[in-house]
Order: structure tokens, then sequence, then C-alpha cells
């Protein structure tokens, strides 16, 4: 066991930090280390702008999406040469922010569902960053159950027209293409009447709404479509396989975002070390002790679950399942984090004003952002399933709607 | 990066894991649980034989001379069928003692007979009620004579010698000392314990003569790095009794119907189960680091020991409590195995400390490292 670098691997990491010496955004560093749960703040430069120039600097340059095909704006990297870039890459990657959806599960879904000449004209600028993607999945009456979603696509000659609403779209008011599920055949079982499309989010009849979260942010947004007419061409697998095609980009989503989550581990214990309370210290206090000690070995136990998987790349195998517990277990720890940390405080844990809060506030932004992480890109239930069902080989939930039509599902015609 | 055990290794594990699939059944496992002998005499000489409990000790002293990845893997093994044998007492502890601090003498009189089995070693600390602190420790050698109460001692009824900590005029702090248990002044008094899978007693030394191993600052110094070995080790077989409980529990879920239904397609036993999966994973990781650090010698090896130590215990004693409630009723009876795992887990939590010193291990280590950093 080592933690070394192959030969090879050694050449490609010293090639990747040789460029980013010379071409990283260094004025950003600073902010970009301490980035929280609140808006990244660049000292008065639009954070979108940095973010697009960084990625057009590197898809110049052939590091956008370096995984990818050439053809489609990459530069055929290996998984594992993939895992070092990103490692290299640090805190700049947050700048990326904006385009994480489109890179982890658009770009996946249309390499692998969309034609030659759409994965030629789309994919190229999306790994740029010069158009951004968005994911328009979930509805207000369908989340965890994603296949029960009601956006009709009804056929129309040369094409489709959709209608409906789609919620918690991160980034829609940004994006210029969103990916599509919808529903094209109501008369069928929920999971066979659903096709997967591409929209224009600038075409006539979308309209994007940001949604003010309980966090007081506004992240995500609904999406309002009212007779937008696509082409058939917009269609990515055939018609009643969306389902399908959705499972493509989940599983996407699931990696993209369960690798390198923070539990908040490292921010709870250096305020720890440093806190006083009643004149004794508070790091010396039996209980906190236990705590800390007990984060600590979850928080290694997630960073060597990802070393494990990136052994298994450097041997040029696949990981195993074992990385699908990272945001399950890394949404609930950042929660219980921020309650302990608000509770040492004592009655200052309930100001946020970062002038007077501890640690700036840092506690209380991870405490009103923590439960969207433990719902976004499946809820720790739905995650727990997966773990159960495809690990461990349980019995499949007794699903009561499975068999009938869409449209006479009890609950929806009540 | 390379996180993972070899080819070697894991053909070793197979290797380890037929062996003890057929050989340490639960019959075995019960036949000392009920009380038909305090350990595994067959099962100890085949280790022996195998190799296994030299695996770790050079070759000029009768070892195979592997390294610690390989005891790693057999203490996993060991672990998944609760083996009833003194290997963490004489192989993880007594043999580690004499391999690091032991004379050369003392190494070419130990080695060899811990390394065919013919000779069983033990280590002696706790002298009671609450954690035992080098700082305090009431046992004292005064002219090259042991008197105190150790108590519990794994092992401590049939082991052929002890490692003892005790407190001498000398030094400061606790110092170590071997002591021969068949010789004069020792008593033992085996002593029932929550799992009688695994024997415990209370030893009392009457001026027994002992012979010095480390003392002083040297000894605790010692006695730090063997503990860290140790928890490593035995996070491995924590480990590998946390996996069998959850694949024991998956199987029941599985076969076990209900309300017209297999009981694992009920969310509640489904969720209990992935979390049981979560608590597994995330020690099998620390373990790995922990088997790193121990094998390469980093000076992370404190940190990573105690990672691994108390992902381990919890993990253990997750999926053994949780693996009685999904077997239900039976889970409680005792001809069902689940107790034989929820027993041991909860032993093997209290042997070389409970979670505290290892909490406190832990922060101290990161916060010395986080100073480290900043300066």
């Amino acid at each position: 066991m080592d933690f070394e670098d192959s030969p090879a691997e050694a050449e490609f990491r010293a090639v990747a930090r040789r460029w980013l010496d010379a071409n990283a955004p260094k004025e950003f560093a600073a902010a970009l280390r301490q980035a929280g749960f609140g808006e990244l703040n660049l000292d008065g430069v639009d954070v979108l702008t940095a973010s697009k120039r960084w990625q057009k600097r590197k898809a110049d340059a052939g590091w956008a999406c370096p995984h990818w095909p050439r053809e489609y704006g990459g530069r055929g990297l290996t998984p594992i040469q993939q895992v070092i870039w990103q490692q290299e890459e640090g805190f700049y990657g947050r700048l990326a922010t904006p385009f994480i959806v489109g890179h982890g599960m658009c770009g996946p879904t249309l390499m692998s569902h969309a034609s030659e000449d759409d994965r030629r004209r789309y994919l190229p600028p999306l790994a740029s960053g010069e158009e951004i993607w968005c994911q328009l999945f979930s509805e207000p009456g369908a989340g965890s159950d994603l296949a029960g979603i009601s956006t009709r696509a009804s056929a129309v000659a040369d094409g489709w027209v959709i209608n409906g609403q789609k919620v918690w779209t991160s980034f829609a008011q940004l994006s210029d293409f969103g990916l599509l599920l919808a529903r094209t055949d109501p008369s069928v079982p929920k999971h066979r009447g659903l096709t997967m499309f591409y929209v224009d989010m600038h075409a006539p009849g979308v309209e994007v709404r940001p949604i003010k979260q309980a966090n007081g942010q506004s992240g995500f947004n609904e999406v309002f479509f009212s007779d937008v007419r696509i082409k058939d061409q917009q269609r990515l697998g055939a018609v009643g396989a969306g389902w399908h095609v959705a499972l493509t980009t989940l599983m996407n989503e699931r990696l993209a975002i369960g690798s390198g989550m923070t539990t908040g581990f490292e921010a709870i214990f250096n305020w720890c070390c440093s806190l006083e309370r009643s004149g004794a210290k508070v790091f010396d206090d039996r209980a906190v002790r236990s705590r800390l000690a007990t984060w600590a070995a979850r928080s290694s136990g997630l960073k060597y679950t990802a070393s494990r998987a990136i052994t298994a790349l450097s041997r040029g195998t696949t990981p195993g399942p074992e990385n699908s517990i990272g945001k399950l277990v890394a949404g609930s720890t950042m929660q219980e984090i921020a309650e302990f940390a608000l509770g040492l405080a004592g009655p200052l844990g309930v100001v946020s004003d970062p002038l007077s809060a501890i640690d700036g506030g840092r506690f209380q932004a991870m405490l009103l952002r923590a439960p969207a992480t433990r719902l976004e890109g499946g809820t720790d239930e739905i995650l727990r399933n997966i773990i159960a069902e495809r690990v461990l080989g349980l019995p499949p939930d007794i699903r009561v709607d499975k068999d009938i039509p869409f449209n006479r599902i009890p609950s929806r015609s009540a | 990066m390379n996180l993972d055990f070899s080819p070697e290794q894991q053909r070793l594990r197979d290797a380890a894991r037929r062996l003890l699939t057929d050989r340490c059944t639960p019959a075995a496992v019960r036949k000392v649980l009920e009380g038909e002998d305090r350990y595994d005499r067959g099962l100890w000489r085949e280790l022996a034989e195998l190799g296994y409990l030299g695996i770790a000790i050079p070759e000029e002293f009768g070892g195979s001379g592997g390294g610690y990845l390989e005891l790693c893997v057999i203490a996993e093994e060991l672990g998944r069928v609760l083996a009833p044998v003194p290997v963490s007492s004489s192989t993880y502890l007594a043999t580690e003692f004499l391999k690091i601090a032991g004379s050369p003498a003392q190494q070419a009189a130990y080695l060899p007979k811990l390394a065919s089995g013919a000779s069983v070693g033990t280590f002696a600390m706790s002298e009671g009620a609450g954690e035992p602190m080098a700082r305090s420790l009431r046992a004292r050698v005064e002219g090259g004579r042991l008197t105190g109460t150790k108590t519990p001692v794994p092992d401590g009824d049939t082991a052929d010698f002890a490692i003892v900590a005790a407190s001498t005029a000398a030094a400061p702090g606790a110092s170590l000392y071997i002591v021969d248990l068949h010789g004069a002044g020792v008593d033992r008094r085996p002593l029932a314990t929550i799992d009688p899978s695994r024997s415990f007693a209370e030893l009392t030394f009457r001026s027994a003569p002992v012979e010095s191993l480390a003392v002083g600052a040297d000894g605790e110094r010692v006695l730090a790095r063997v503990l860290d070995g140790a928890a490593v080790l035995m996070a491995f077989e924590q480990l590998g009794g946390a996996d069998f409980a959850l694949e024991a529990a998956c199987a029941y879920a599985k076969q076990r119907w209900a309300f017209g239904r297999p009981i694992g397609s009920n969310q509640a036993i489904k969720h209990m189960l992935a979390d049981m999966y979560v608590s597994a994973t995330l020690a099998r990781s620390n373990c790995y680091y922990g088997a790193w650090a121990l094998s390469t010698g980093a000076d992370a090896l404190g940190e990573a020991a105690a990672s691994a130590r108390i992902s381990a215990t919890q993990a253990f004693q997750h999926c053994s409590r949780n693996n009685i409630q999904v077997h239900g009723g039976s889970g409680f009876t005792w001809a069902v195995d689940c107790h034989l795992y929820y027993r041991r887990s909860n032993q093997l939590a209290l042997s070389l400390g409970g979670l505290a010193p290892w909490e406190d291990r832990l922060v101290d280590k990161l916060r010395r490292r986080s100073a480290a950093t900043e300066r």
C-alpha cells in the first residue's frame, strides 16, 4: 500500500501542475480557498464572468472536461488522470460551479444518447462554458418518484409541444439549454411513457422563476413550459425510453455530487481548538472530544473510501459501490456538526450576522443549507434504497403503481 | 495511489477464508463458549502450522517473514469467524512487544515459540474499573519482583507468560516486564465475561520474579507503539465481524417472509441494513489507512490507528446489534449465532481500552498536526 503516483501518473501530474501554475487565476485563490456555504465573493468581480473566463482559458488549452474525447472538447484523459487533474485544480474547480450540472450530468447523457451531429455541435461549447446546461427533471408532484412526472410532450407535425412545470432546477436562470424529461404517453405505466429531449431555454414559452429557498438564498428555480415547440431531432433516445436515458443522467449525478463532499469536520475542529467557555478550554471537555473523534473518523473514512476508488481507477478497474455512501454520510454529518457548534456557542448561536456570529456565521449557514444536501440529487431515503437494492441485493419495494397506466394511478386522479 | 491489498494478499485471504470457514465453524466457537475448553487448541495448532501466527515475525526467529499487511488479512478472517483462540493476546500484543523492545536474547528465547504456537503470551495492563493509565499503575516492581493485581487479563488463565505494565522506583510512568505465569508468586482466577468464547482471568502477583523489557520513558514509547499496532489489527478483526453480521442480516432479510413478502422489501429493514453497510464501509476504509500506516511505519500511525479503532468498534457494535434486530425473536435464542457476534463486538470494544482513550488520542494527534501545519 502507498499513496504514491505511478511514474506515468507523476509525469501527468507534473504537466497539469505546470499548466495550472502558469495559468490559474491566482487573484481569486484566497476567496476560493475559504468559500463556505454563502455566495462566493470575489472582491467585486462578477462570479459568472470569472467562471466563464477560467473555463474558456482551460478549454483553449484542452483542460476543460479533460476526460471527454478530444472531438467533443476534451483531452481524452483516463479516469485516473481525470482524478489527478481534479486534485491539482483543487479549489479553482469551485469556479466551475455554474457548469457542474452540464459537465457532470447533461454532457454524459448527450455523449450516450445524442446523434453524432448533435454531440459535435453541443459538447464542445458545453465543455468550454460558453453554453450552460441545466437538468429539467423534478416537478412539484414528482421528486423521489421521478417516473411520476406529468410535464407533457405532445406529438405534432415535425416535432413536439411541451406543457408543464419543472422545479429545483439549478442554474436555469443562466442556462442556454436544458435536458428535459417529459411524458409522451400517459396511457401506459409510468416508467414506459417517458421520453428525453433537450430544449433551448431561450425559446418562446419557457419561463424561469427563482425559488426563494428555506435558507433565504436562491440557487434553484421553477421552470414553466407553455406551448413550447421543439423539433423531433431534439429527442434523446427512443420515444418511451426516457426512463432508461434518465438513469444514465442520475448515475452521473450521484457520482458528481457524492465525490469530495465536505462534512464540516475541519471547520468544527479548528473552531473548537480555539474556543474557551467559562474560563475552560472547550477542547478539553470529554463530551466535545468524543463528538469530534467520531466525526474525525467518519471524515477520514470518507476520504479513504475515495482513495480506494482511486486505487481501482489507477489499476484500470472499475471502483466498487463504496463511493455511494459519500453524500449520505456527509449530509447528515454536516447537519449534526452545525447543530453542535451552535449549541456550544450558547445564546450567541442564533446570531448569523457575520460581524458578531461565531466563526463568521459559517455554522449558521451550514445549518440552514444542510437540509438541502440531504434532499438534492437523491434523498437520504432514496440513497438507502439504492444501497439496499443494488449493493446488498435486497428485494425491491412493493410499488403499487408499477403496472397501472399513469393516468389511472389513484393519487393523481384525486 | 494504492490503498488496497495486493493480488498475493488477496490469495492469502481466500486461502484463510476457506480454511477458517471449514475449520472454525459456529459449532467450534460454541465448544469454547459452552466451556468445553478455554480456547480451540486444534485450531491454534493449525494456525501455527500454516505460518499465520508467525506471519509478521522475521524468518531468523522462526516466522514466515511476511509483514503487517498479511497479518491484517489474517486478522480480518479470524474476526469473521469469531476464532476462539488467543491470537490478539499472543500475536498482536506479546509478539509485538518482544519484536519492538526485546533484547536479542529475549527475541531468540520467545519469538520462535510464539511463531510455532508452542508458547502463548498475553499483555496485562488493566487493574480494575476505569481506563488503565500509564501514570497511575498500582502494580509495582521492586528488586526484580512484581506485586499487584491485573484484571481482566485476556487469556490470563491459559497464557504461558505475560508482558506486564507496572510502576517501579527506578523510573516514573509505566515500565514493561516479562513474567512467567507458570512461575512462583502467580495466582490466576478465571473470570466469567459477556463473551465466554474468549477467556479472561484475574492475575495476582506476590513477589513474582520478572525480566525487564522496557523501563521508564522507553516503556511508555513502546507501549504506545504496540497499542497502536494492536488497535489496527483488532480493528481488522472487528471489520471481519461487522461484515459477517451484515451479510447474515441481509441473508435473513431475503429469506424471512412476513405480511406476504420478504421482510427485506420493507424500507424499515432496508434502511437499517444500508446504514450498517455505511458503517462497515467507513470502517474498512479507515482500517486500510491504518494498515498502510502500520506497514510503512508512518508518523500518522497514532492517528490512523485511533481512526480505525473508533470506526471499526462502532461498525461491529452497530452491525451485530442490528443483526439481532433483523432476525427478530429467533435472533435472541441461544441456538442462533447472532448473540455470538453481539457478545464479541462488545468484548472487543473494551479490549485495548474502550473508545474514550482512543478518542482522546485521535483528537490530540489531530490537534498537534494542525498546530504543526500552522507553524
